[in-house]
């Protein structure tokens, strides 16, 4: 075990992937020599030569276009786009594209071994721009395996099992707790199984629900809340596609109430998948409405970053509202 | 940390990005560009060769090969047309007219080399030897097909025969033809990749993105831009105001080459001398092929609403087919009861063909689900299972699938 932080995890479980897998290749903006802008890439390109960790132009549809037909090819692609709110020009390559590849191909050809890394979320005074939270509209592309880890020990296990999945994966990490989540990571390779959710802090009244950075601002929410008695599951979702509803339901059919909480804003947000599934499954099992703890339906405001922010205050008002129904 | 302090002993480098810029004391807008670009020319339009010094070296086997390989994509599109208005398959994309940029390209290839094509080169598919009854599979998206009849008629993809499966959206491949070249190298494979897009296709943001990283990345493919004068109805006036498509290639720092797409000799030779450049220097190659859709862009629009018969009729007299015919002849290599007889056997397989592949089921409901995934998740498996109960439940409704 060592102690690292998210970023040190992620760089670690590159390392680990590189040192196995020779046909792995790290590619991004500034992910070369500089080892990126949040410095996730440190060293691969000093320890991995340049054909395997190199700076690419500044298209993030060159990017992930130039991706696709490495990982088709049977390399290993690990590509990244310095902020998920620059995905976008990249949408088309990975909706019409990525994700259809092996489909439309009739299984004769794939873009399994592609993994997309992106920083996301808010809580770093970036704006609309630096703060996004893009995870739903991914989750409505079959073909693709949406994944948020939580801490650095999640981090490598998920990024590991992310890049070896034969599938196109697109890994989501928060970056207000990359360099703040510090914990103990196994040195060795290991990996975390993808489409499971991970609980963890069993409860009876009330199962919360979040991924990525969130869960700590459940888990906070959740320790006031005990002070009131109030006992709170904790799940961390872990992979959006596929969502394991198993755990969910589960962990419902015993607290009989739900509360799912993102960054991202309400309307079309993945709360409400997890919503209609939860109600369609445990409708008779449900005590209260599910609740809701999300953005606003506006831009990521800057000034107003605080009051935007589905925090533990708010998180502990909708849990007391929701035992209270 | 251990990371850092390596980090640390690697010193920056020093640049002077103003390294081999000339000052001028005259304010002077370069307005026409700084090079003409020339077309590549081998054979005038009565087939002969206007400088066999410069003529590429093909036998006779390759130069027949290459003609009936035009010959029957020709007559392929012909009959699909055919079909297609009869109402057999939905939709069908010709390349009359620009047999000779398609075929002669690939006839300059390996057959390791990687096609990526936009959606008009089944010449190539044709010359790589893809069967009558491997078409037809895909037209008529039975079970037989390796797609599995996902995709509309004309999007093929072979893997064996390094064909990438098409798409629809227009130019991703190019920065795709990038990578998948970068992934030849990277291997250490002796091949490239070749792929294929219109003049049109050059206005999308993946053509650039695709060319600039191809330079930078130094990857070994070919651009092939077939700049037919046509884009659906949109002609290259309205596309572009610059010298064409060649002119970006040496923006980007590509090498490039403009050739008389109408000509199998020059394609034939800028295609085997761009691979061999492409593969001994690791480099991009774009090359500008000047022909005409002498077609409709597809069996969903009629030319005559955009361009004129006479138009037509100009580009009739530069067809490619008739052209290379014409050198054949030339060289004493065109027989023509031969030929008569391989168009005859090939409208007849062609014919038959068709009638066998139309009368082929498609794949079972369950393949639906088949192919999103490695392996189907929960999630669709629980929506099968609901379809499945759903169409046995109303199987007249559903008689493609139902009871299978």
């Amino acid at each position: 075990m060592a102690k690292m932080n998210l970023l040190q995890a992620v760089n670690n479980a590159l390392i680990t992937v590189m040192e196995k897998d020779e046909r792995a290749m790290v590619f991004g903006e500034d992910v070369g020599h500089f080892g990126g802008v949040f410095r996730a890439t440190s060293n691969l390109q000093q320890k991995f030569g340049k054909g395997r960790c190199f700076n690419t132009p500044l298209t993030e549809q060159g990017i992930i276009g130039f991706a696709n037909g490495l990982a088709s090819q049977g390399a290993t692609a690990i590509a990244e786009i310095q902020f998920s709110d620059y995905i976008f020009p990249a949408f088309d390559q990975i909706i019409n594209e990525t994700a259809k590849w092996r489909y439309r191909s009739g299984g004769q050809f794939s873009c399994g071994s592609l993994t997309i890394r992106t920083p996301y979320g808010g809580g770093i005074a970036g704006g609309h721009y630096h703060s996004q939270s893009p995870e739903a509209f991914f989750a409505h592309i079959p073909g693709m395996k949406v994944v948020i880890p939580r801490n650095p020990k999640q981090a490598k296990g998920l990024l590991i099992a992310s890049i070896r999945d034969d599938n196109p994966v697109l890994f989501m990490e928060p970056k207000k707790i990359y360099r703040a989540s510090v914990g103990e990571v196994p040195e060795d390779d290991y990996e975390l199984p993808l489409g499971k959710a991970d609980v963890v802090t069993t409860g009876s009244d009330i199962t919360l629900l979040a991924w990525g950075a969130q869960v700590e601002v459940i888990e906070k929410a959740a320790q006031m809340a005990k002070k009131d008695g109030i006992s709170c599951e904790i799940i961390d979702l872990q992979s959006i596609l596929p969502w394991d509803a198993e755990a969910v339901c589960q962990s419902v059919y015993k607290t009989g109430r739900l509360l799912i909480n993102h960054e991202a804003p309400l309307t079309g947000g993945f709360a409400s998948e997890i919503a209609a599934t939860v109600q369609q499954e445990c409708f008779l099992y449900l005590e209260a409405p599910i609740a809701r703890v999300c953005g606003l339906d506006t831009p990521y405001p800057l000034a107003h970053e605080k009051e935007y922010m589905p925090d533990h205050l708010k998180t502990y008002e909708a849990i007391k509202r929701t035992l209270d129904y | 940390m251990k990371q850092k302090t390596q980090a640390s002993t690697q010193q920056p480098q020093d640049r002077d990005h103003l390294l081999g810029i000339k000052a001028t004391n005259e304010v002077n807008i370069i307005k026409n560009g700084l090079v003409d670009i020339p077309m590549l020319q081998l054979l005038d339009e009565q087939g002969k060769e206007i400088n066999k010094s410069h003529s590429p070296k093909l036998t006779k086997t390759e130069a027949l090969k290459i003609f009936q390989s035009m010959t029957f994509t020709r007559l392929l599109d012909d009959r699909m047309v055919g079909a297609q208005r009869q109402g057999r398959i939905s939709f069908y994309l010709a390349s009359k007219g620009e047999e000779g940029s398609i075929v002669a390209s690939a006839a300059a290839l390996e057959s390791q080399d990687m096609i990526m094509s936009q959606y008009r080169e089944q010449g190539t598919l044709v010359y790589r030897g893809y069967t009558t009854d491997q078409f037809m599979n895909q037209m008529f998206s039975n079970k037989l097909d390796p797609n599995k009849g996902r995709q509309m008629p004309i999007h093929y993809g072979d893997k064996k025969l390094n064909f990438m499966t098409i798409s629809s959206p227009l130019g991703t491949q190019i920065p795709q033809a990038a990578g998948y070249a970068y992934g030849q190298k990277m291997a250490g494979q002796p091949a490239i990749t070749i792929c294929y897009f219109g003049e049109g296709a050059s206005s999308e943001g993946d053509f650039h993105a695709g060319l600039n990283m191809a330079a930078v990345l130094k990857c070994p493919v070919i651009f092939f831009c077939r700049n037919n004068g046509y884009a659906i109805s949109t002609p290259v006036e309205e596309q572009f105001a610059g010298d064409g498509i060649a002119s970006r290639g040496i923006g980007y720092g590509v090498p490039t080459i403009r050739v008389d797409g109408n000509d199998v000799l020059a394609v034939y030779a800028a295609t085997q001398e761009a691979r061999a450049l492409a593969l001994s220097e690791n480099c991009p190659v774009l090359i500008e092929a000047m022909t005409y859709r002498l077609a409709a862009h597809s069996t969903s629009d009629d030319p005559s609403g955009y361009r004129s018969k006479d138009e037509e009729a100009r580009w009739q007299l530069k067809d490619p087919i008739l052209r290379f015919q014409r050198y054949l002849d030339l060289k004493g290599w065109y027989d023509e009861k031969a030929m008569n007889s391989y168009i005859e056997k090939s409208r007849d397989a062609i014919l038959v063909s068709l009638k066998k592949a139309e009368q082929v089921a498609i794949n079972p409901l369950s393949d639906i689900i088949e192919d999103v995934y490695d392996t189907p998740p929960w999630h669709l498996k629980k929506q099968l299972d609901e379809l499945e109960a759903h169409v046995a439940k109303y199987p007249d409704e559903y008689p493609k699938t139902a009871g299978r």
